[in-house]
């Protein structure tokens, strides 16, 4: 497969998972900026923008319904939804011909969904419809992306960039999350700090799951094992882990190059820091460091991957 | 065939105005013309929302996919959708035959005429074509001097504008032989049409064009350098800011064949390799979209990054086949086109099939005073440009714009050539809730790989605005299906 095409794939995979994360994360915030009693609007939007990765020019403006508008709308900044969904249009358009029609068409009409008046003029009175017909359109496509598209490399890019985005995502919503999960006070929770453990969860589409492994009993170190060490949802980083491992190999098994010992060795690490460390041990050291190591091995590996089958140099290609 | 259809469809005509120009639907008395006959009936039938639900529907189709071309100049929305006409222009089979008889012949002869001038150019030393005239154009490549190209074949993929005059004759108005495009539109336009009147089509007997795409991949296959039975074929595009893209895209698609731009490409000692994830892997063909300027900055413009460097000495080596040829533009040049009839006599002893329009060379001094005397009344065009850019349209312009006109002319008259103003044939189309003639032309595909091979049809270009002549897409065009008959 062409290097610039497998590129493509891989990115666009990429924005429509960020696109997503987004648009979630900022459904679950509206919603607890709802809730009296708990922290100030303003509080929920810099927890927000600090689990996005802290984009600039999105500050608090005072006016939640107007922020939120802008970081779905807003064309010009790097970090909106609209953006992403901008940017994985543009990635699909370069590669139109790899990518199925039923692919194309549905991640076209998106696009002109986010551009349409009506959506960006119905969006202040309609936030959660709004919200929930782009995650829609998402699980679509992704959906559409399994069932339409022969499972051969390209499709295992695709799967690189949503697995390695999201375990990034993950891990970085958590390190936001962490320091005032574990140093709750013990004892009974109130109404208020239940919905903000609820929102965590709700942020990864993760609360039936969960309720599913634990009962509805929720604790700071369960959520933090869920999220971070299951093994079975799709939204824990493991899982996410375990995807990129498979992506690679199959990458391999579908043409590719085998990869460098020194990407199968990192992702290698990663996957094996994830399956044999308890949450105690986590809990009982630092677990921010354990996260920042997290997502600092993400990029490690998206480097690598990019260094060895997009961007090698000729030289070392002629050499092989 | 009695005239009920027509009285009923009068009030979908309105005014539909009949003059001296061919009108492909209807006879000068207003009769119905035989071919168009049963689609009068199925349009007298439709009620107006149920021709305008199909309408709607086959224009959200040409969204949705994405069948789009860019205007070049703007910032905003420069993505748009091809207008597209929902009434199919028909060709009957004997005009159908004629026009590929003619066609044939006229790229047969065309080919020879590029290999005869980069190699021993006895047209030339036969005082044929002035010497002048070739050396002068600025397509003109004097790097294919002498070399050898697979089959000899130089345009392997043709797309030639034919206008319908008032006689009902066809007649060649330009060839393009360097990247035409619009192929994917003819594709696109016939799926799209199937579904919007399937019964009408099936009723009709319409010979198909769906294959296009595997006999352009055959043609491209017959043409691989000798010794690699498995040719690893690409589609060379400029990238995604290509008006053309779409097509690219789709092309590709249908082939089955990598989509590559330049900076995929590589060369090492005269071979040309694409970056994949698995390293370098070879190329044996491409199937060039990039002007011949564009494609190796060391050999044409080195300021191109569109192109891939080393190409043309890997080509020269015959490591590899670039296809259409470099150079080839040269005889598609509008001031060599007058000498089309006479290149058709040199090589194959046979009169044209299908005519020239009549073209006055502005280098001549008598044709020249002609021409800057009747301004208002012709069209003049700058031979090395295409998409409708750089022309005068004598009656629809301003005194102004003919003065510029003729100091442009006087100053560099090799660059311009003039032709009357064709009062070119009309087709109806569906403007708003009414029929209405607009003029049309048709560009027919034709490749050439081992032979020549044309799918009946091609792509009806409509000039959309009301009394315009002008089709280019870029320039307000559209387009219909066109069904060739059984």
């Amino acid at each position: 497969m062409l290097s610039r095409v497998a590129d493509s794939l891989y990115w666009m995979s990429r924005y429509l998972e960020r696109a997503e994360n987004t648009v979630r994360q900022l459904d679950v915030a509206m919603s607890l900026m709802l809730d009296s009693g708990g922290a100030s609007a303003e509080s929920h939007w810099q927890r927000l923008l600090a689990a996005l990765g802290n984009p600039s020019g999105l500050e608090w403006n005072g006016d939640a319904a107007s922020n939120a508008q802008k970081l779905v709308f807003d064309k010009h900044h790097p970090a909106s939804v609209t953006c992403c969904i901008d940017a994985a249009r543009e990635n699909a358009r370069q590669i139109r011909e790899e990518i199925s029609t039923e692919q194309w068409q549905r991640l076209n009409r998106l696009y002109h969904q986010m551009h349409s008046p009506d959506t960006e003029s119905q969006f202040p009175s309609n936030i959660n419809d709004v919200l929930a017909t782009v995650i829609d359109a998402i699980h679509l496509f992704k959906d559409v992306s399994d069932t339409t598209m022969i499972h051969g490399q390209g499709w295992h890019f695709i799967r690189l960039g949503r697995y390695l985005e999201r375990a990034y995502a993950i891990a970085t919503l958590l390190e936001v999350y962490q320091p005032h999960l574990l140093h709750a006070p013990e004892g009974e929770y109130s109404g208020y700090e239940y919905l903000e453990l609820v929102g965590l969860l709700r942020c990864c589409t993760a609360f039936e799951a969960y309720c599913q492994v634990y009962t509805a009993d929720l604790s700071p170190d369960r959520i933090l094992e869920f999220l971070l060490l299951n093994r079975d949802f799709p939204h824990a980083i493991r899982y996410s882990v375990d995807g990129v491992r498979q992506a690679i190999q199959s990458i391999q098994h579908t043409g590719g190059r085998r990869p460098p010992d020194q990407l199968t060795a990192s992702i290698g690490r990663l996957h094996a820091m994830l399956s044999f460390t308890s949450i105690s041990e986590i809990v009982a050291g630092d677990a921010a460091a354990f996260l920042h190591i997290i997502r600092q091995q993400c990029m490690g590996i998206h480097d690598l991957m990019y260094r060895y089958y997009i961007q090698y140099s000729i030289q070392s290609a002629l050499a092989i | 065939m009695n005239s009920g259809p027509a009285v009923e469809l009068q009030e979908l005509y309105g005014d539909y105005p009949l003059d001296h120009a061919y009108d492909e639907m209807r006879e000068p008395s207003g009769d119905v013309r035989p071919a168009y006959r049963a689609l009068a009936e199925v349009l007298s039938r439709l009620p107006q929302e149920e021709l305008q639900r199909r309408k709607q529907s086959a224009e959200l189709s040409f969204l949705t996919q994405g069948i789009t071309f860019t205007v070049y100049g703007r910032d905003e929305g420069t993505e748009k959708i091809f207008p597209y006409d929902l009434l199919p222009r028909l060709v009957t089979s004997q005009e159908w035959d004629h026009i590929e008889r003619g066609l044939t012949q006229r790229i047969t002869a065309l080919n020879l005429f590029l290999r005869d001038v980069y190699s021993e150019a006895k047209i030339l030393n036969d005082q044929v074509i002035p010497r002048d005239l070739v050396y002068s154009c600025k397509h003109y490549r004097r790097q294919m001097r002498g070399l050898q190209v697979p089959r000899n074949v130089y345009i392997s993929v043709v797309g030639s504008d034919l206008l319908r005059l008032n006689t009902g004759e066809f007649v060649v108005l330009e060839d393009n032989l360097r990247v035409p495009s619009g192929v994917s539109y003819m594709l696109t336009n016939r799926r799209v049409m199937k579904r919007t009147f399937p019964q009408l089509f099936h009723s009709y007997g319409v010979r198909p064009i769906e294959h296009y795409p595997q006999l352009l991949l055959a043609t491209l296959r017959s043409l691989a350098p000798e010794g690699r039975p498995e040719p690893n074929i690409v589609l060379l595009t400029p990238g995604v800011f290509n008006s053309a893209y779409f097509e690219h895209t789709y092309l590709a698609r249908q082939m089955g064949i990598d989509l590559v731009e330049g900076r995929d490409l590589v060369t090492h000692d005269n071979i040309v390799y694409m970056r994949t994830t698995d390293g370098l892997k070879r190329v044996d063909v491409i199937y060039r979209r990039v002007d011949d300027d564009f494609s190796d900055p060391l050999i044409f413009r080195n300021d191109s990054i569109l192109g891939c460097t080393g190409l043309f000495n890997a080509y020269r080596a015959g490591n590899v086949t670039v296809t259409n040829a470099f150079g080839t533009g040269l005889a598609d040049d509008k001031a060599l086109y007058a000498y089309v009839p006479r290149i058709i006599r040199y090589y194959l002893d046979e009169d044209p099939i299908i005519n020239n329009v009549e073209t006055f060379l502005l280098t001549e001094d008598n044709e020249r005073q002609h021409v800057l005397a009747n301004l208002d009344q012709l069209v003049v065009k700058a031979v090395g440009e295409s998409g409708g850019y750089g022309m005068l349209i004598g009656p629809h312009s301003t005194a102004q714009q003919r003065e510029e006109f003729a100091a442009r002319i006087q100053a560099n008259p090799r660059n311009y050539v003039a032709q009357p103003t064709l009062d070119f044939s009309r087709a109806p189309c569906l403007i708003g809730d009414r029929l209405e003639p607009r003029h049309v032309d048709l560009r027919p595909y034709i490749l050439y790989g081992d032979k020549i091979n044309i799918v009946p049809g091609g792509l009806t270009r409509v000039a959309l605005e009301k009394g315009s002549l002008v089709v280019n897409s870029s320039q307000g065009g559209g387009s219909k299906d066109t069904w060739v008959l059984e």
